[in-house]
């Protein structure tokens, strides 16, 4: 069996009046069915503009300038835009940060589910309309079918983000691409809705790409993760396995800063400096301006290891013991 | 024990503006529904010299208004503060430079056109904490302290990452040497890596300088990490309090041991699915808060008590406070 999507070598650049944005730069990875991978990373590190690079949703001035995306043994990069579209929502579906802004606001639920529902089904308006009601019934809104002919402002942030889940699941896609989809949620509410997308993805057989900066929500969902800098993937594995032996300094350093990892009142081991602007990265490895471990090798593009699983990209990674 | 801050039965309403459509309306008989939201009720704490409280709650719970009663910036429609036994606050305006705040937007927080040494300055100036010939030093200390270098004292705010612009405010907010400081979410926009570095950085000056904190949050593990003792809110009222360690380890109120079990935890060990214990339903509406204790549509231990009546803020044996009729 071939898995679900192949990323070779990505590459998507900005072509900005200041100079090329490198915001994903050589990005590899796969994705079985039904597995769900936690991409994290910092702001600007490129994680989100990979979730979009996948469905073709980068405008410009940033555009893929290298690299294969295949989907199911198709060929994404360089594909029509009217076939790009047959696609989206129907086998790739997307969840956003912010549902407020991704549901039209003059247009009820009811009537916007059943768009994205007819936009690939040719089904009567009554039949799409039912399918609405099933997924939101699905995804825990009480008195679904009531609630079809309300408008988003009438929903809570949280009831809006389950309706964006809904319509995301409307087209039963193999693969779901959230880009931080609880982030603008409080915690008793984001626990309600991982709660779900773990069943849902689980019961569906659906694979999920869960793009986000918070290591420990990635930690209860993921089986993989991939943790991005400055536009590259610096290293992957099982989730648990490289959480709590990571090998790469700049994952060691992120689970340092949290403060769940440390003593209460004592001092947090920082990682020191800011991320590099993408405009003027360091020669060789980006990370190594801040890296506790860099030498003069640093300097120097870092290999690509594979090992028990683990991908990662560092001259000196640190000891597996753990 | 010197309790520095006081807080006596604040509340805060915001009454619904009246236009002038409305009033012409009601002149000619129209009813004009005018809903009042209770942001904070009835809420009383203290906090002594040199320990740090943390409020923590989720949106709309009223921390944030709260914080800004008892930093002297928002008036209590009724009850008092004290900061160092005197009202932080002369009708509309903040009488004490006792009290200081430190926001979640440096962006905001910061005027644009303000060079940063003058933004550190101009508190200190007028209050004559300082005189101008010592002002350069003053500013390129306070930039030292927060860590960065004080050649930065003639750029502005745009020209700073948010970080930095976060130590910035923080070196504005001690610079008027405040013996309490009220930081409202100063870490919630940072990335991972630099909430690290400035979570440090509270750390050492509150050291430094003995501060008395008040510490807002909706991030437990931050709140956790800072706190001496907590307060949890919800809907306005304070639900749950006592030392950090003591309701973390055992929570007693349904809410508290809600809002902890609903936090992803960092996991490290692959041994099956991630336990969440999410909180049923979602936070009701301050505009028509439930009767009796607020929780109880939420809460899985609610009976016909909780119904009609409002659980007290009522001590417990080891120092906590708690509002519940069944913890």
């Amino acid at each position: 069996m071939t898995a679900l999507l192949e990323v070779r070598d990505l590459q998507t650049h900005f072509f900005t009046r200041a100079g090329v944005l490198k915001a994903v730069e050589g990005v590899s990875f796969g994705l079985d069915r039904g597995e769900i991978l936690g991409l994290v990373g910092e702001s600007g590190s490129g994680k989100s503009v990979t979730g979009f690079s996948l469905i073709g949703l980068v405008d410009p001035p940033g555009r893929i300038v290298g690299g294969s995306v295949r989907f199911e043994g198709r060929e994404l990069v360089g594909l029509e835009a009217s076939e790009m579209r047959k696609l989206r929502g129907k086998c790739i579906a997307m969840v956003f940060q912010d549902p407020a802004a991704t549901l039209n606001p003059v247009l009820t639920i009811g009537e916007q589910m059943a768009l994205a529902v007819r936009a690939h089904d040719d089904v009567s308006e009554a039949a799409a309309r039912e399918r609405a009601t099933t997924l939101l019934k699905r995804v825990g809104i009480p008195e679904a079918a009531s609630r079809l002919d309300a408008y988003p402002h009438e929903f809570s942030g949280g009831m809006r983000q389950r309706v964006a889940i809904a319509t995301a699941l409307l087209h039963s896609p193999s693969l779901i691409i959230a880009d931080e989809p609880t982030t603008a949620l409080d915690v008793s509410i984001q626990a309600q809705i991982l709660t779900e997308m773990r069943a849902l993805a689980r019961e569906t057989g659906t694979a999920l790409i869960w793009i986000s900066h918070d290591l420990a929500t990635v930690s209860s969902l993921a089986d993989r993760v991939m943790v991005m800098y400055a536009g590259r993937i610096v290293e992957s594995g099982p989730v648990a396995t490289t959480l709590r032996a990571p090998r790469h300094p700049y994952t060691r350093g992120l689970l340092d800063s949290l403060p769940a990892t440390a003593k209460p009142g004592e001092k947090l081991n920082q990682i020191p400096g800011t991320t590099p602007s993408l405009l003027s990265l360091p020669p060789g490895c980006p990370f190594a301006p801040r890296c506790p471990r860099a030498d003069a090798m640093c300097a120097t593009d870092p290999p690509t290891i594979e090992i028990e699983g683990r991908v990662l990209r560092c001259h000196h990674p640190l000891d597996s013991a753990a | 024990m010197n309790q520095i801050l006081i807080a006596e039965g604040v509340t805060k309403r915001f009454d619904p503006s009246i236009s002038f459509g409305d009033r012409i309306a009601a002149s000619l008989g129209a009813t004009i529904e005018r809903r009042a939201v209770q942001a904070v009720s009835d809420v009383s704490l203290s906090v002594t010299a040199g320990e740090t409280l943390g409020l923590v709650g989720e949106s709309g719970c009223g921390k944030s208004t709260l914080g800004r009663m008892l930093a002297g910036i928002l008036p209590p429609t009724s009850g008092r503060v004290l900061v160092s036994g005197i009202a932080p606050m002369l009708g509309r305006h903040k009488v004490t430079t006792r009290i200081q705040t430190v926001f979640q937007d440096p962006f905001a927080s910061l005027n644009p056109r303000l060079r940063i040494g003058d933004s550190i300055a101009e508190g200190p100036l007028t209050h004559g904490l300082t005189t101008r010939a010592k002002l350069p030093e003053m500013v390129a200390d306070w930039l030292t302290r927060v860590g960065l270098d004080p050649a930065f004292a003639s750029r502005y705010p745009h020209q700073f990452s948010g970080g930095q612009r976060q130590r910035v405010a923080i070196a504005r907010a001690l610079a008027m040497q405040p013996e309490v400081l009220v930081c409202d979410e100063p870490v919630a926009s940072l990335d991972v890596s630099i909430q690290a570095q400035i979570l440090n950085l509270f750390l050492d000056l509150r050291r430094d300088l003995g501060l008395t904190c008040v510490f807002i949050s909706h991030d437990l593990s931050v709140v956790r990490h800072v706190s001496d003792r907590v307060a949890i809110m919800y809907l306005g009222r304070i639900v749950e309090s006592g030392l950090a360690a003591t309701v973390y380890a055992a929570p007693r109120h349904p809410y508290t041991q809600g809002l902890l079990g609903s936090v992803p935890k960092l996991r490290l060990e692959a041994d099956g699915e991630a336990d969440f214990r999410p909180i049923a339903g979602e936070v009701p509406s301050p505009l028509s808060p439930p009767s009796g204790c607020a929780f109880h549509p939420r809460c899985p231990r609610a009976t016909e008590i909780c119904r009609t009546e409002r659980p007290a803020l009522t001590a417990r044996e080891d120092g906590g406070l708690v509002a519940c009729h069944h913890a």
